[in-house]
């Protein structure tokens, strides 16, 4: 039982971690109908900026708002220089484009801070773990990133519910030529939805770092589930990308833990063994491929299309 | 049009690359990777070779020679490629390198092929010490299961009654897990293979482990994996909790950045660079001379690699025709091995020693890894009786 | 269509023409690594002319594609280490698979479109290769050693190396001649028909979910051919054969070449790997070239190497 509190909260912890790159994500498709495959290019220069600033500055809380800011600015910058041009193409351009700057940004961070990788070392008072319930220890610093990933929910919740800009952003995923016939300034807006979506990325980016250091490539792998929430959840919706998120967390997490156990009730132990991580990596993309196939707009999909 | 040039051009400066006559060097071909995270193996091994090669004032019986360095890319197929492109169109008379089992597996095949002679500084795949035994093939590392074999005959004599086997889903990863069961005595009461090489977060395995609350825990996560677990296996407050023994783990590349993490977890080698003989001493101090750092044990076995290749040239005088003299003296291991004396296996796999390591930090305060004691003396892989080949 | 001597079909039939020539080169001055380099360009061009017919003409975006070369591969593999060395059986029922395989797969992703059509062909291929990936049996990660390549009793001697070069070339030959003959057919209409404008093709009564289904597994059998002869090749299967981003290599090979024609892909094919050798002798950081390079040729080029070839028209 306690097992399953901890994993529960493991899950948890990766569901919305996943929501902060897939907010970003579902954002700029829903708005600008952009499929940025360097999103985890964005969710790697996080990790990098923070493991770099955090050791130049030796504080780690100032470290990760430089690194924040870092990747919101690089953000702006390739909206403007390369994204700008690939508004209105066919998709198919959008993942050839942003796949040729994956090649690139993978090969600058190479160059710039060598193949091996970096870490991001964490204060003393976040590196340990907390009884949440007796029995159940977790570590602090997973605690941390759910709070935090709360919080930047909530206020993204509040901004796009609640202002003006929140309006116009909701709006212009339902609607988009509507808001430029509106007279907005369309281009402003963009790359303003841009820059918070590399943020997003970014924070996401540099709090995995510290679990799982930054390293060359680490936006690939995670890219693909982000793509996975946002289909699952519905494009350009954030409600939608929250709850899905959250349960493709929890399904990959607890499924990975609890599948060899429930494989060993119909197989031997060793096909168990092997079958199990196959079907858990599996599970996501089974997932997926049904609700495509029941719901293909995705459960909660934004676009009045 | 202007792609349309490159790209004949780029096809013509190909076919102009000439088939290389047979020149009086010794041309050795070394495949490892380059590219990506696990860039900094390829680069150790390159280091620790030419290091090697330095040492022997670059020639070998009086040849000079020359190393071509190819990237596989950590792929299998990209790895068969580069391999053929050494053997076809380079026509190197020794291929050595690979680190990793399934690149190895993947070009075998054309290098024994051609009669060239192969020497595995790092991959031991359990295939290569048995059924797929090759008079072409010897390895300066190790074989798979032995590392581990080493850490079930530690754990036995500290008394470990429960253990829970963690490691990554591919062959080197289950040989590990497979080499731990049979030496260790006590009861596993957990087996579990991640993702490999695509999970990273152990958090659900962890939160397993300290529900079975076993006496330790053994895992295998080489390279930039081992120190994204040790960074998470303190997070979680299971370091003073459940005990961790290792192979491949910890080693001089993932020291640094385990940092402190890393402190006092032992793990079983057959070569630590604290090693006392004659040979070690002067490529571990030369190595940091040069590196500023310590050489890993994958840069160990390169540098091995060079003394095996050189022991086989001086005793045919340069005549790399000679190829069953050459292999005959390569069987005698009769170099100086930075890992001590040691003799080769009917199957070419070598049979040594294992140490128990422990993280400790030296007299400048970095963290090194240091020999606390022989584990097992002599060591043989379990395979070696399916390997036909007698001599 | 008629066969004007322009510089871009010069430059085509030029490929194929330099394609068929290789063996006499190696020959005569014993360089075989380009034979051995070519082959597996001549193998991958078959895969990408067999995309560009579901991509190009279909408008189906495949991420999946590679995974058609892993089934096609890994039915060889399997079959030769369970014992039955015979192409005979290997051939045909790797064929079948790939084609059973296509079905399913395309049955249910075509009911989705635009980027849904690309992400659950690309969850599809996913799954495929964590399956390969735990075949414990037959190698999983570490891949599977085919020790002889497929025996075809005394009729084909595939070790050989220039035989099988030229059993690779004609199917490659085959495949171009084939995929030229169903786009100018009524079938091809209906394909580019449904690509462009699929709402009008059904009004006039053309069940288009059929045809393109149908065109989706003519794709995915021949690219399970490309598999098949990709395991001969490399004495090899693996999964990672079949992953995503080779799938993705198959699409830029098809974008470089020029999506517009049958013959495009080839030309992709031919470029992007002789680039990637050669630039990767050049330097190790090559990809930093080829990233900003691809966004260059989406943005400027459009139409691949055909399309700067024949003075920027494309469709």
């Amino acid at each position: 039982m306690l097992l399953f509190v901890e994993q529960f909260l493991n899950g948890l912890q990766f569901g919305l971690l996943l929501f902060l790159l897939a907010a970003g994500l579902t954002l700029v498709f829903g708005i600008m109908d952009l499929v940025n495959l360097a999103h985890g290019s964005l969710y790697m220069l996080g990790a990098y900026f923070a493991a770099t600033f955090t050791t130049l500055t030796g504080h780690f809380i100032g470290g990760v708002v430089l690194a924040l800011m870092a990747t919101l600015v690089v953000g702006m910058a390739v909206e403007v220089i390369a994204m700008r041009r690939l508004y209105g193409r066919d998709h198919l351009d959008h993942v050839l484009g942003t796949f040729g700057l994956i090649l690139f940004f993978n090969e600058l961070v190479r160059l710039v801070w060598g193949p091996a990788g970096m870490n991001l070392t964490l204060p003393a008072w976040l590196n340990t773990s907390v009884e949440l319930l007796p029995g159940v220890h977790y570590s602090m610093y997973r605690l941390s990133i759910i709070i935090v990933a709360l919080a930047v929910a909530a206020v993204l919740y509040l901004v796009v519910m609640r202002t003006r800009i929140g309006m116009l952003v909701r709006a212009g995923a339902s609607n988009r030529e509507m808001i430029g016939a509106l007279g907005i300034n369309i281009k402003l807006l963009f790359t303003f939805v841009f820059g918070a979506g590399a943020a997003l990325a970014g924070l996401a980016g540099l709090m995995q770092a510290a679990i799982l250091t930054a390293q060359i490539g680490m936006g690939e792998n995670i890219l693909i589930l982000a793509f996975v929430v946002i289909i699952i959840g519905g494009i350009g919706s954030i409600r939608g990308a929250f709850i899905a998120s959250i349960f493709v967390g929890l399904v990959d997490t607890v499924g990975r833990a609890f599948l060899p156990d429930i494989l060993k009730l119909f197989l031997s132990s060793s096909a168990a063994a092997t079958a199990a991580p196959a079907i858990s990596s599996m599970l996501i993309y089974l997932v997926m491929a049904v609700v495509l196939i029941v719901r293909p707009e995705g459960l909660f999909p934004a676009a009045s299309k | 049009m202007k792609r349309t040039l490159l790209a004949t051009s780029a096809i013509l400066a190909l076919a102009m690359s000439p088939a290389m006559a047979q020149n009086k060097t010794v041309k050795i071909g070394f495949v490892s990777t380059f590219s990506g995270p696990t860039a900094v193996i390829g680069n150790d091994m390159r280091n620790s070779f030419e290091l090697a090669l330095d040492h022997i004032g670059r020639k070998m019986g009086g040849l000079p020679v020359e190393v071509i360095y190819e990237d596989d890319g950590q792929k299998p197929d990209v790895g068969k490629q580069k391999t053929e492109k050494l053997i076809q169109s380079d026509k190197v008379d020794f291929v050595v390198g690979y680190i990793w089992s399934n690149v190895l597996l993947a070009s075998l095949k054309p290098v024994i092929d051609s009669q060239t002679f192969l020497i595995s500084a790092n991959a031991g795949p359990h295939q290569i010490a048995g059924e797929l035994c090759s008079p072409y093939f010897f390895s300066t590392s190790w074989q798979n299961d032995q590392t581990p074999q080493a850490v079930g005959e530690y754990m036995n004599q500290k008394g470990v009654k429960t253990v829970y086997l963690l490691g990554p889903n591919y062959a080197a990863g289950k040989d590990m897990l497979e080499g731990v069961q049979a030496t260790y005595k006590g009861k596993v009461v957990g087996h579990d293979l991640t993702k490999w090489p695509d999970q990273l977060d152990f958090s659900a395995e962890l939160s397993k482990v300290r529900a079975a609350k076993p006496d330790a825990l053994f895992v295998f996560y080489p390279g930039a994996a081992g120190v994204q677990f040790l960074n998470q296996y303190v997070q979680s407050g299971l370091k003073g909790q459940v005990p961790l023994y290792t192979a491949f783990t910890i080693d001089s590349l993932s020291l640094p950045r385990q940092g402190d993490n890393a402190l006092g977890i032992p793990g079983a080698q057959h070569w630590v660079n604290d090693l006392p003989n004659e040979a070690n001493k002067k490529f571990v101090a030369d190595f940091k001379a040069k590196h500023k750092a310590y050489p890993s044990f994958y840069g160990a076995q390169s540098y091995d690699a060079v003394g095996l290749i050189n022991s086989a040239v001086v005793a045919v005088k340069g005549d790399l025709s000679k190829k069953d003299a050459m292999r005959d003296e390569m069987r005698k291991a009769n170099y100086q091995s930075v890992r001590g004396p040691y003799k080769y296996g009917n199957n070419h796999f070598p049979i040594q020693n294992f140490y128990l390591q422990d993280v400790v930090k030296d007299a400048d305060g970095t963290l090194t890894l240091k020999t606390v004691a022989t584990i097992v003396k002599d060591s043989q892989d379990q395979h070696a009786k399916k390997c036909p080949m007698k001599w | 269509m008629t066969q004007a001597l322009t510089l871009r079909n010069l430059v085509a039939f030029g490929t194929l023409a330099v394609l068929a020539l290789v063996p006499l080169y190696s020959h005569a001055t014993g360089n075989f690594f380009m034979m051995t380099l070519f082959t597996r360009i001549v193998i991958l061009a078959m895969a990408a002319v067999s995309l560009n017919l579901i991509m190009g003409f279909g408008g189906m975006v495949s991420f999946g594609h590679a995974a058609y070369l892993g089934i096609g591969g890994y039915v060889v593999g399997i079959l030769a280490h369970e014992g039955v060395g015979s192409g005979f059986v290997q051939w045909p029922l790797a064929l079948v698979v790939s084609a059973l395989f296509a079905l399913v797969i395309g049955a249910l992703s075509l009911r989705t479109r635009g980027v849904y059509f690309i992400m659950i062909t690309l969850a599809f291929a996913q799954m495929i290769y964590y399956v390969g990936v735990s075949l414990d049996r037959y190698g999983a990660d570490d891949g599977l050693t085919i020790y002889k390549r497929s025996d075809f009793a005394g009729l084909l001697n595939l070790s050989n190396r220039t035989v099988f070069y030229y059993v690779c070339v004609a199917l490659l030959f085959a495949t171009i001649y084939l995929v030229w003959r169903l786009v100018n057919s009524r079938f091809g209409m209906v394909i580019q028909g449904a690509r462009s404008n699929e709402r009008r093709m059904r009004a006039i009564g053309v069940p288009t979910y059929r045809y393109r289904l149908t065109c989706f597994v003519i794709a995915g059998t021949i690219c399970g051919l490309a598999g098949v002869l990709l395991a001969n090749q490399a004495d090899f299967v693996s999964p990672a054969m079949m992953h995503w981003t080779r799938s993705g290599d198959l699409i830029v090979m098809a974008v470089l070449g020029g999506m517009g024609s049958v013959i495009g892909p080839v030309i992709g094919a031919v470029a992007l790997l002789v680039l990637e050798e050669a630039l990767s002798g050049i330097t190790e950081y090559w990809q930093i070239i080829l990233g900003p390079m691809l966004l260059g040729i989406v943005l400027y080029a459009r139409g691949g190497i055909e399309g700067l070839l024949q003075g920027g028209r494309h469709d």
